[in-house]
């Protein structure tokens, strides 16, 4: 850099000198600490979400057989698809998890599972009712669509501090920061659905004499469904994206795996808990889209 | 006493609508308060009464407010001002649980493009207005069943909306509005996203049900040939207020103002105008006291070939042509009555320009308009036909 344009972006540079640093960070940090308070809600949430991922789902899926597990998961593809004519989606989940079993992944798998159902109910349970109040009232929506957006743009790691801090290590802050992480298209496509619900049908129903609630039921969620399923959706698989990030805050996992393999620069380690994830990913994505009423009455 | 009574009803649209409102009764235009305030201006103090079993046409171009003012009259649109009477109740008063009572047992809507769900087959969208009220399933189905038996649906109550043809659909539509028996219809737009022919079925099927229910009927249209076929009366909006109610011959023979007119300068007339109202004067004899002599001196004077044959009490006849009449007169004979062509066409005063073109055409005679006793009233050549088609002049009742 030339001399004279050294002094000339010193003298501009000293023009800020007046403003103190503003100490963003440490502001956060203190309404994290002071947020601590509450610690006992916390152990609350804590115990709850723990319950649901490992005495609910995890033990049950543990009681099967895996070979009655990847046969019973067939057959329900099967008779998800059975009316469409298309047998690609049971084949793929036959082998797929066939392939799961044999590269030893299957406990890792049952517990990533978990994880992803447990983060997904909870966004659904969350999610939805609150798209459904953001589509009634315009005030909520300005207020929840830049929180919505701030959750999707914040760098997914970040999540991991305050779920650390608040819910220690292991599963929990996994499974909290999965949510934080997945819920918004969830919340997003359910107010989209319930908007976009033509008014012609909203009037009809109101004309004849509907309640709110009979409005919501009868018409609303009905016509939302297509779209509400593709938010739901969108959340599994934004969830699962989350366990590998999760596994650096000691998630069990498939997750882990792949974390470990990246720092021990394991190829094939890597590569067999990544396809996993991928099948995975592939399974739940297509039983979810085949569920979705589109294509039939 | 009127079914219902609006009075100085009103809707501005935007933040702040009673700034609006009291520009409105100083006499501002729409555009006037959209320029001063930027507040839109649905439908300015309208004021009408309809009567039990009429059916009332709203119609305008789009932009007129018609569709607002319907759904004044149920509130999916709340009013800024005004009064909606139905029997004796003011509706704009009504908490929600009263006006829901109404909208479920006293008025019913039929939409433009059907308002149909999709996910519902087509008994159980039927089925809706009586399932928000908590009525049981068995007579659900049965009332349900009745009304889609009433648009002629019997068969199709397990498909679903999409299956249908738009006409089908509307009927479903119909059928839904009437399963709850409401003693009032709103139609919006109902038949505008039909193709003509269907719209044109679907109009007489309204007309059908109409003679044997007897609702009122609020019908919104933006098709004038719509609003004279159906309409008992009609009301015309522009810029959101009333420019003229009125019956269809009313507003044809006497718009209001130029906005009416125009409205009016193309509908096909043949529709609207009745033999009444495009007759002449005959020239006849009467069977009584004229003989072979008097007739032919007529049918000079008047430069005809024919003329009609009355008795004293004006009853037809029937006609004598000129040829006959004056081969009687050189025989000398005395009576007419020999000569009296009796198969005279006959139409009544109601009949239809419509449906005088045929007669007219096949006719070599004038065609003779009687009342119910067979009076003699006018008769129509073809000539007046072309002149009342040409809008130019409509002769007063002979």
């Amino acid at each position: 850099m030339a001399e004279w344009w050294e002094s000339i972006y010193n003298w501009f540079d000293g023009l800020l000198n007046f403003m103190p640093r503003i100490p963003l960070g440490s502001w956060v940090e203190s309404f994290v600490e002071w947020l601590k308070n509450a610690q006992f809600v916390f152990d609350g949430i804590r115990s709850v979400i723990a319950f649901i991922t490992t005495d609910v789902f995890l033990s049950f899926f543990q009681l099967i057989p895996p070979i009655i597990f990847i046969l019973a998961l067939t057959g329900i593809a099967y008779a998800i698809v059975k009316k469409q004519g298309s047998y690609g989606l049971p084949i793929l989940v036959f082998f797929g998890l066939l392939l799961i079993e044999s590269v030893d992944y299957w406990d890792d798998l049952l517990l990533t599972l978990s994880l992803v159902l447990t983060a997904t109910l909870i966004s659904i349970i969350i999610g939805v009712p609150l798209g459904i109040w953001m589509a009634r009232n315009n005030t909520v929506q300005r207020i929840v669509t830049p929180i919505l957006d701030f959750m999707q743009t914040m760098p997914a790691f970040v999540y991991l501090i305050p779920a650390v801090a608040f819910f220690s290590i292991g599963i929990v802050p996994g499974v909290v920061a999965s949510v934080i992480f997945a819920m918004p298209p969830t919340v997003r496509l359910t107010n989209l659905g319930i908007r976009q619900v033509p008014t012609e049908l909203i009037e009809a129903s109101e004309a004849f004499g509907s309640t709110a609630k009979q409005k919501l039921y009868k018409v609303q969620l009905p016509m939302a469904k297509v779209t509400i399923m593709a938010g739901i959706n969108q959340t599994i698989m934004l969830a699962l994206s989350m366990v590998v990030i999760a596994a650096m805050i000691g998630t069990d996992g498939i997750g882990r795996q792949v974390y470990y393999a990246v720092g021990r620069n394991d190829i094939a380690m890597g590569f067999e808990a990544g396809i996993c994830l991928v099948i995975l990913a592939i399974i739940l994505d297509r039983l979810t889209q085949a569920l979705n009423p589109a294509s039939k009455h | 006493m009127a079914k219902i009574k609006v009075e100085g009803l009103t809707k501005i649209f935007g933040k702040k609508p009673s700034q609006g409102m009291k520009l409105l009764k100083e006499g501002k235009s729409k555009d006037e308060i959209l320029a001063e305030t930027g507040l839109t201006v649905g439908v300015n103090q309208a004021s009408f009464e309809v009567d039990d079993a009429e059916v009332f046409v709203i119609m305008g171009l789009s932009g007129s407010g018609k569709s607002t003012l319907v759904r004044l009259l149920n509130r999916l649109i709340e009013p800024t001002d005004g009064k909606v009477w139905i029997d004796n109740e003011d509706l704009a008063q009504m908490d929600e649980k009263q006006l829901r009572k109404v909208r479920r047992e006293k008025m019913s809507m039929v939409f433009q493009k059907f308002g149909l769900f999709p996910f519902r087959t087509i008994l159980s969208n039927v089925e809706y207005g009586l399932e928000v009220q908590g009525i049981d399933e068995k007579k659900r189905h049965e009332k349900a069943m009745e009304s889609l038996e009433l648009v002629g649906l019997k068969g199709y109550e397990h498909q679903y909306p999409d299956q249908l043809s738009g006409g089908m659909q509307q009927r479903v539509g119909l059928a839904r509005a009437l399963a709850n028996d409401p003693s009032v219809l709103l139609m919006d737009e109902a038949f505008s996203a039909l193709d003509p022919l269907i719209r044109k079925d679907m109009q007489d099927e309204l007309l059908d049900l109409q003679e044997k229910m007897q609702k009122t009927i609020i019908f919104i249209t933006h098709d004038l040939d719509e609003a004279l076929r159906i309409g008992d009366r009609i009301t015309i909006m522009k810029d959101g207020a009333i420019v003229q109610i009125g019956t269809p011959e009313e507003i044809l023979t006497n718009p209001a103002d130029d906005y009416v007119e125009r409205f009016v300068e193309d509908v096909d007339r043949s529709k609207v105008f009745t033999a009444e109202n495009i007759m002449v004067r005959p020239a006849t004899v009467t069977l009584e006291k004229d003989g072979p002599r008097v007739a032919l001196q007529r049918m000079k004077d008047e430069k005809i070939s024919s003329v009609f044959v009355v008795k004293r009490n004006k009853e037809l006849v029937g006609i004598v042509h000129a040829d006959e009449v004056s081969k009687a007169v050189k025989e000398n004979a005395k009576d007419l009555g020999p000569l009296v062509h009796a198969d005279v066409p006959t139409v009544e005063l109601e009949t239809p320009m419509h449906d005088l073109f045929h007669a007219i055409s096949t006719s070599p005679v004038p065609l003779a308009v009687i009342d119910k006793d067979r009076r003699l009233k006018g008769i129509i050549i073809r000539s007046t036909v072309l002149s009342a088609l040409s809008g130019n002049e409509v002769t007063d009742n002979g």
